[in-house]
């Protein structure tokens, strides 16, 4: 027997790559069938009016129209909204297509079918709305006051929730504490861009009502429930997640067309096609952020936090998609950080503006949240005149390897904290750096260098079900996972997490190998399919590995359970004298006497010969419902030089240092943590949804909104090598999805701050543009912010275009 | 409609098509090639990068009529007839250069025409090369080491 190094914590290259990198993955847009029409939604060239007529006869008599669909064509039922936050929400209710009022740019109030793809396209363009414009608003704090234009004149006001914490400790520290901090920060929305945009295919036979989606979305399971009302049948629906191109939130929510495709393939009997536009996508799909927070942090004079306090006013948008006022919420059990104050407050009203809705962005509230803290703790370091990795260090909770409750009201799973701002300082250089920073200030020198420090916790793991029963969100938090182990010695995994883009089906068949004394390469994972895979809550929040992961762990336990009754039958032993060593049950004293997984597969199999009572065929199915929600961790460091002459703010190192526990694969770890910072470097310092006084979005495409690319996107060093195991799970996974765009963005703003602050820079906003920059370098040295003119923003190189 | 030739991945295909057709949409939804992405409608993303006589182009920007006579070449030519990876591919794979995959294609295509500019870039240069394709997923750093070490691979395969 040989003795097998454990595939888990291995840096095993990816097994989906092979179909990706020569082009033959199914994207749903690579998807075609026989009959297939092709649908076309007509937005509208308003963002507030009431519709007084559609006309539709010319479109309807273009080429290759099938037909055109308005609201009161098709009679559908609402999209679903399962994150009733309070008892008393108002709900701004969402129509597949919008009859009455058109309330954002992305409100379409018909559908073209044709055969064609730019057939559909054309004849949407015909369509006519007659409508008497409205005064619109999209500015939140406008939004939420006396007087301001109303979106749902039903719901009486633009704030539809207001949700309280309760909050924990005395509150009255916030006026009494020696030190106190208040400032308020902006957070723009963000829009999210999948490379690949939203799209599905909508097909089935009529004749049994049987009807399957396939749709570029995170959540197959979840659409799968929430739109059987469209055909009036759960059991009758499938709905498949193809090779799927990213998704960072925006693919987790059900959609007007997902609905709308379904609806049509019913009622035409033919499959219907849509692949959104990338300018669709900007107006049509989810937005994220759009927040603004008054904070109050409570310290005495040496910095030790007392209580930290925040109000927050959200974005909403136009309607409530699936989760839209959860996203702040989800926020409100992360504001203490990583820190240990004795009192909290966190609150926040939500306001709907005639904008895009918002629902999760990578991160999903937790950023919105870590920015403030960590924008807050540095104003207080300035306030009491010491370093802001001091700061941050005297206020870590010390170290807990068990489930400790915290302030928010919630138990971390486990934590070790000061470690990783060692770490980080340590390989960042924070000391050297300082003394540059001395003597580039010294010497006034142009180009003047800043540091930044951030500490965070996170929650992920979504999540324990009777937790999210009592937030009043409809579903529940678990996931699945079923085992077949094949006479072939193959291993098939179904599970119920669904992967766009993280490797699952690498990761996962390292944590089989483990379990089942078999290769990687010889498990394949099924996902993304609920007639394949039915028992699944999807792939969002970080909770796959920490909840479907953990499902393959329970899994693969009824496997060996039976697999050694087996065993023991066979060898002719008691169970008893059975013990799995390197990859096989084998007898205590006699370790050649063995049976692996493959061999006791094929007797499950042929079942020529089992024991009494054990069914025929090796395979089990385990549903995992975690106890508590799982908590990584960790420390980032951002250095910037900044022009003082342009406001050009580069980055020059980036440091993260992430704690998410055991680490399944590196390599893949390693991954996320590039793609998280990336992304939150181009909220901090490129990316800003901009909309006009009247209310247009004038970051409209690529063009205007500013993707960074590999310019500007700077070389990263990560450090995943602290794996404190989590207290909530078997796997000791706590999950590294979102962790770099939680950390980032205020790390990268607080290190241009820090550039500046000797000039007397306290506040440079987000995005930090060269423009907000330079103006704030003005107004700190001479008063005036400058001449005005001109929108804020960078200009990354691929506004440039052209070829490659 | 208008007839043309051209050559896509060695075969030669005679179109008749309305002026206005995209390239890109004649090689997915005419020729069946899918392996090419459509991922906006402003020429900035690059997931739709092909190879036209054998420099990098946005099949988005092109009218199919305007490569008449011309030679195309796609994501699914990139790897030998045998099915030997392109020594791009091998990279992408063994430095997990790709995530979900959407803008590999281009970004495959991009840096095949790049290395044939630029046998032995600068990482910096890597970088520029790369402004006209956008990824979502990777932060990039694995996709400009996988190039760099593609293009040792191919100047070492030279020697």
């Amino acid at each position: 027997m040989v003795a097998t190094e454990p595939f888990v914590g291995r840096p095993v290259l990816r097994k989906e790559d092979p179909e990706l990198i020569t082009g033959e993955a199914q994207y749903v847009d690579n998807w075609t069938m026989p009959g297939m029409v092709w649908m076309a939604l007509v937005r509208p060239p308003y963002v507030h009016a009431t519709i007084d007529a559609i006309e539709t006869a010319e479109a309807a008599a273009m080429p290759g129209v099938v037909g055109v669909f308005t609201a009161a064509d098709l009679e559908l039922g609402a999209l679903p909204f399962v994150w009733p936050i309070t008892e008393d929400i108002k709900v701004p209710v969402r129509y597949p297509l919008t009859g009455d009022k058109i309330r954002f740019a992305g409100d379409a109030v018909a559908v073209v079918v044709a055969e064609r793809r730019e057939q559909a396209i054309d004849a949407a363009e015909l369509v006519s709305i007659t409508a008497t414009e409205l005064p619109a608003v999209t500015d939140i704090e406008k939004a939420a006051a006396d007087g301001a234009p109303l979106l749902h004149d039903e719901l009486g006001t633009n704030v539809t929730v207001h949700w309280v914490h309760g909050g924990a400790g005395d509150q009255s520290v916030f006026e009494t504490a020696p030190v106190i901090v208040t400032e308020r920060y902006v957070q723009p929305r963000l829009i999210p861009n999948a490379i690949e945009p939203r799209g599905c295919l909508a097909y089935g036979v009529p004749a049994m009502n049987e009807w399957t989606l396939v749709s570029a979305t995170q959540i197959p399971h979840i659409v799968k429930v929430t739109l059987s009302g469209v055909i009036g049948s759960e059991k009758n629906l499938r709905v498949i997640a193809p090779d799927v191109g990213g998704g960072f939130g925006s693919k987790l929510n059900v959609y007007a067309e997902e609905a709308l495709a379904l609806a049509l393939a019913k009622r035409l009997g033919r499959p219907v096609k849509w692949i959104e536009e990338r300018s669709e996508n900007y107006v049509a799909t989810t937005h994220g952020r759009g927040v603004l927070h008054d904070v109050t942090l409570a310290a005495d004079e040496q910095g030790k936090l007392i209580g930290m306090k925040f109000v927050e006013l959200a974005d909403m948008g136009a309607y409530y998609q699936l989760l839209t006022p959860g996203i702040p919420e989800l926020g409100g059990w992360v504001y203490m950080g990583p820190y240990d104050p004795q009192s909290y407050w966190y609150e926040f009203r939500g306001v709907v503006t005639n904008a895009t809705p918002t629902d999760a962005y990578r991160g999903a509230g937790r950023p919105e949240a870590t920015y403030v803290i960590e924008r807050a703790m540095d104003v207080l370091a300035r306030k009491v005149g010491k370093d802001p990795a001091e700061v941050r260090r005297i206020n870590l909770h010390a170290p807990f390897l068990e489930a400790t409750p915290f302030i928010c009201g919630l138990s971390v799973d486990s934590g070790n904290f000061e470690p990783l701002l060692d770490k980080a300082l340590e390989l960042v250089g924070y000391e050297q750096l300082r003394k540059e920073q001395a003597a580039r200030r010294d010497a006034g020198d142009v180009r003047q260098l800043g540091i930044g420090v951030t500490t965070y916790i996170e929650m992920c793991g979504l999540a324990p079900s009777n937790i999210l029963g009592a937030l009043r969100y409809a579903a529940g938090g678990w996931d699945g996972a079923t085992i077949e182990c094949l006479p072939s010695g193959e291993v098939i995994l179904k599970t119920g997490t669904s992967p766009h883009g993280q490797g699952h089906d690498t990761a996962w068949s390292q944590i089989v190998a483990d379990g089942l004394g078999v290769d990687p390469d010889k498990v394949t994972v099924l996902h993304g399919d609920t007639q394949v895979s039915p028992l699944g809550m999807d792939t969002y929040g970080s909770r796959s590995v920490s909840v479907g992961g953990v499902a393959i762990l329970f899994a693969m336990e009824k496997i060996k359970e039976k697999a050694r009754t087996i065993a023991a039958h066979e060898l002719e032993v008691s169970e008893d004298d059975l013990a799995w060593a390197d990859g096989a049950y084998r007898v205590s004293g006699a370790p050649d006497k063995a049976r692996t997984i493959p061999e006791i597969a094929v007797s499950a199999w042929h079942a020529h010969a089992l024991p009494d009572g054990v069914e025929p065929h090796l395979n089990a199915t385990a549903v995992y419902d975690p106890k508590n929600f799982t908590w990584p961790a960790g420390a980032h460091v951002c250095v910037v030089e900044v022009d003082t002459e342009t406001g050009a703010a580069d980055i020059i190192q980036y440091i993260a240092v992430d704690d998410c526990g055991t680490v399944i694969n590196p390599m893949i770890v390693e991954g996320q943590v590039h793609g998280g910072v990336a992304q939150g470097i181009a909220e901090a310092l490129y990316e800003e949804a901009i909309y006009d006084e009247v209310g247009n979005l004038t970051t409209s495409s690529m063009s205007q909104y500013l993707i960074p690319s590999a310019v500007e996107i700077p070389h990263m060093t990560t450090d995943n090598s602290q794996e404190t195991p989590s207290s909530t799970n078997p796997l000791g996974v706590k999950g590294i999805g979102e962790a770099g765009t939680i950390a980032s963005p205020p790390t990268v703003i607080n290190a241009v701050v820090d550039a500046l602050s000797h000039l007397g820079v306290t506040e440079v906003g987000k995005p930090a543009s060269p423009e907000r920059v330079w103006r704030a370098i003005q107004e700190a040295t001479t008063g005036s912010p400058g001449v005005s003119g001109g929108l804020g923003g960078a200009t990354p190189a691929q506004q440039e275009g052209g070829t490659a | 409609m208008r007839q043309i030739s051209i050559t896509v991945n060695g075969a030669e295909h005679i179109l008749d098509l309305e002026p206005r057709e995209l390239l890109v949409y004649v090689l997915r939804e005419q020729l069946g090639l899918t392996g090419t992405n459509v991922g906006c409608d402003t020429s900035s993303c690059g997931a739709c990068t092909v190879l036209l006589d054998g420099e990098s182009v946005k099949s988005c920007t092109l009218l199919a009529v305007q490569v008449d006579g011309r030679e195309v070449t796609t994501i699914e030519a990139l790897a030998g007839a045998d099915g030997t990876l392109h020594p791009l591919q091998d990279a992408f794979h063994r430095h997990h250069g790709l995530q979900c995959g959407y803008c590999t294609p281009g970004m495959l295509m991009a840096a095949a025409s790049y290395l044939k500019e630029n046998p032995a870039p600068t990482e910096a240069e890597v970088r520029e090369s790369l402004e006209g394709n956008l990824c979502r997923c990777t932060g990039y750093q694995n996709i400009v080491e996988s190039i760099l070490d593609a293009a040792g691979q191919m100047s070492g395969a030279k020697a």
